[in-house]
């Protein structure tokens, strides 16, 4: 049930995606949500914005395979749609960085094992540009450590101490910890008037 | 020192504090939808885990709906594979489904307190955003993604972190013509989009007690588009006078019972909060969305922004980007621009009161010749006690579409949907782009008088002028 896999570190290039509030709807539009997997996601990933805003890093062939997502503010805010990081998850990205997330987007990455970390804005921004001057510039993102690499450039990235632990152990994936004290649940819900009846 | 609401149902809910420092939470209502939940049922089974407790499970449809044709199979493929994989999983798990064929169907966030469901002090979640409506009876009801709707169905909890609470209080009576949608904009308009992130908002004051539960499920609604998971209403007797002679609600000397156990629950008067707000409710005009996000809106006389004016060279970039989009020109008015459909419905304005309130403004009229209008109520039942009051009729003979339940053009996952870049009056939520179902399409969020009365019109007009 538990043992998910753990994340100690992300590699790789990363993919600069300026603009604060990008929305879930963006991230991957409602039309694609009609399946019943999540088979798939990853091409529809950004679909209108790489088809409507010339440039769109998406659609950028330099950015292709990278697995570091960097952003700017309440990104992922919207839908509670768990297809916008399962897209972005199924496109390659391992790890997103950025100066802040949308709260029901970080728990939806958490839970499925995509770390969302952040750093301070004047970091973000020299990230962004050290990406966008030099695609390939190769990046290393350490859960462990909660420090990214980027050729001279060293970031501290934050990550609340649990979560980290979690992404470490391999605990990220809750549905094993609720499990584990079944008659705790029961003795909760026994004591609940709406439950045992008024 | 008193407690919030919050900390009392949370403290009563928690079961144990998780080695991930999260707290694991007893959900007492979980609702579910064919859009988020196969995956979750398919995880279920891949892992051998059953569903903890589906009798406080309740699923429905209407996301994919069509509401023009709603006979089986659907026409749309994909739609027709989802309502039958949720009919599956309710079927192999033994969870209650309202489905097409029942008068119980419609939007999850109708049909919860239409039926008595939802009720003050408990904990709700369901796998979409808008649960936060259910807020509105005192209870604390999360957004969830796929993986956590699995969470729930197997254990009937949630991992998840403590919030703070800030109390948002409205003074004062609202204007005509001025509804409860246009308190939830000025709100979210003066805190910003993500004002909300790591709160629950309480939303108290005298224009909010005032309120009817339509209303206040409206604000509630919508706090998620501030940033706020949870919104929420203290518990009094509008509550309990809702929900008294519902389908699931306590009856007789239980009722009582549940009564005073819900007030007893609603946040003391001397509980300390992390943060207040206070609002004039007499100064809120109608207010429409010049933007991409709900945050991005202005009362109607006033014009949109002009990015040259604004405080930092990140909100001058905003701006510009949503001015772009909905191609307006800085600093002009916004009344007067012309829409192309009209939208009516949805979770935050698809219940009986605002079909009422857009009626009222109809009667005697005719929407605008270039204008494509469309109602949608918010169930089945809201659809049913809505004919039996004859609404129908006054959309019909004013030239609306009267149509079947159920999300339909919030968000465009059934045949409702907006072409190219038009323009549409919504009554809706989300203003974000392609949000209804055109890459390019339009949305200006407004209350459902504002809608009817840019329907009228055929441009965004103050609805204050045509009571």
């Amino acid at each position: 049930m538990s043992g998910a896999r753990p994340v100690d570190r992300v590699e790789g290039t990363a993919i600069p995606l300026r603009g604060d509030d990008i929305d879930t709807d963006r991230i991957i539009p409602a039309r694609f949500l009609k399946a019943i997997t999540f088979g798939g996601l990853g091409e529809h990933v950004f679909a209108d914005d790489r088809r409507t805003m010339p440039g769109h890093p998406f659609a950028d062939p330099r950015y292709s395979g990278a697995s570091i997502l960097l952003v700017n503010e309440n990104f992922g805010s919207g839908s509670s749609r768990e297809h916008a990081p399962q897209a972005l998850a199924r496109w390659g990205i391992g790890a997103c960085v950025g100066q802040s997330f949308s709260e029901i987007f970080l728990a939806n990455a958490t839970t499925i094992g995509l770390p969302c970390l952040t750093a301070a804005p004047s970091d973000v921004e020299s990230l962004l540009k050290t990406v966008e001057d030099e695609p390939t510039t190769p990046i290393v993102v350490s859960v462990r450590d909660l420090s990214l690499a980027a050729r001279g450039l060293a970031v501290r990235l934050r990550l609340p101490p649990a979560v980290r632990d979690a992404f470490l152990t391999g605990q990220w994936d809750a549905t094993g910890l609720l499990l584990r004290r079944f008659e705790d649940v029961r003795r909760v819900a026994s004591r609940l008037p709406y439950v045992a009846g008024f | 020192m008193g407690q919030t609401l919050l900390r009392k149902v949370w403290d009563l809910h928690t079961v144990r504090t998780l080695p991930t420092g999260q707290t694991q939470l007893f959900i007492g209502l979980h609702m579910i939808h064919e859009v988020t939940s196969p995956q979750a049922f398919d995880m279920l089974r891949r892992r051998g885990v059953g569903v903890a407790f589906p009798d406080r499970t309740y699923a429905t449809v209407d996301h994919i709906v069509p509401t023009l044709d709603q006979g089986r199979p659907f026409a749309d493929d994909l739609a027709e594979r989802m309502m039958a994989a949720l009919e599956r999983n309710c079927d192999e798990f033994g969870i209650r489904l309202a489905g097409l064929d029942s008068d119980r169907q419609g939007i999850v966030h109708v049909i919860g307190p239409e039926l008595g469901l939802t009720q003050p002090g408990m904990t709700m979640a369901c796998g979409d955003s808008h649960t936060s409506t259910h807020g509105a009876f005192g209870a604390v009801a999360f957004g969830i993604g796929t993986s956590q709707v699995r969470d729930v169905l197997a254990s009937q909890c949630l991992a998840t972190a403590p919030l703070k609470v800030r109390r948002i209080s409205v003074s004062g009576k609202l204007g005509p013509g001025v509804y409860a949608k246009d308190v939830i904009l000025e709100i979210i308009a003066r805190l910003g989009v993500r004002g909300g992130i790591g709160y629950a908002y309480e939303y108290g004051g005298e224009a909010v007690e005032r309120m009817t539960m339509e209303e206040r499920m409206t604000i509630c609604n919508m706090s998620v588009e501030g940033g706020a998971r949870i919104g929420y209403v203290n518990p009094d007797e509008t509550t309990f006078e809702y929900l008294r002679g519902r389908a699931f609600a306590p009856e007789g000397d239980a009722f009582e019972r549940a009564a005073a156990w819900w007030r007893s629950m609603a946040s003391d008067r001397d509980a300390a909060y992390d943060d207040l707000v206070e609002i004039d409710g007499s100064e809120v005009e109608p207010r429409v969305t010049w933007g991409i996000n709900p945050g991005q809106s202005v009362g109607v006389s006033e014009p949109v922004p002009d990015p040259a004016a604004s405080r930092t060279p990140a909100d001058a970039e905003a701006i510009g980007e949503a001015l772009d989009f909905m191609g307006f020109a800085a600093g002009a008015p916004l009344r007067g621009t012309r829409v192309d459909v009209a939208f009516l419905g949805s979770c935050t304005n698809g219940r009986l009161s605002d079909l009422r309130e857009a009626a009222r403004v109809l009667r005697g009229s005719r929407v605008a010749p270039h204008v494509r209008a469309l109602a949608v109520p918010g169930s089945t039942r809201v659809r049913r006690a809505a004919e039996a009051e004859g609404l129908d009729e006054t959309f019909r003979s004013a030239g609306f579409e009267w149509r079947g339940a159920g999300c339909s053009m919030c968000l465009a996952m059934n045949p409702d949907r907006l072409n190219g870049r038009e323009v549409c009056a919504s009554s809706s939520n989300r203003n974000f782009k392609g949000r209804q179902g055109s890459p390019t399409g339009r949305t200006l969020l407004m209350s459902p008088a504002m809608v009817a009365a840019a329907a009228v019109a055929g441009e965004v007009a103050d609805v204050r002028t045509m009571l």
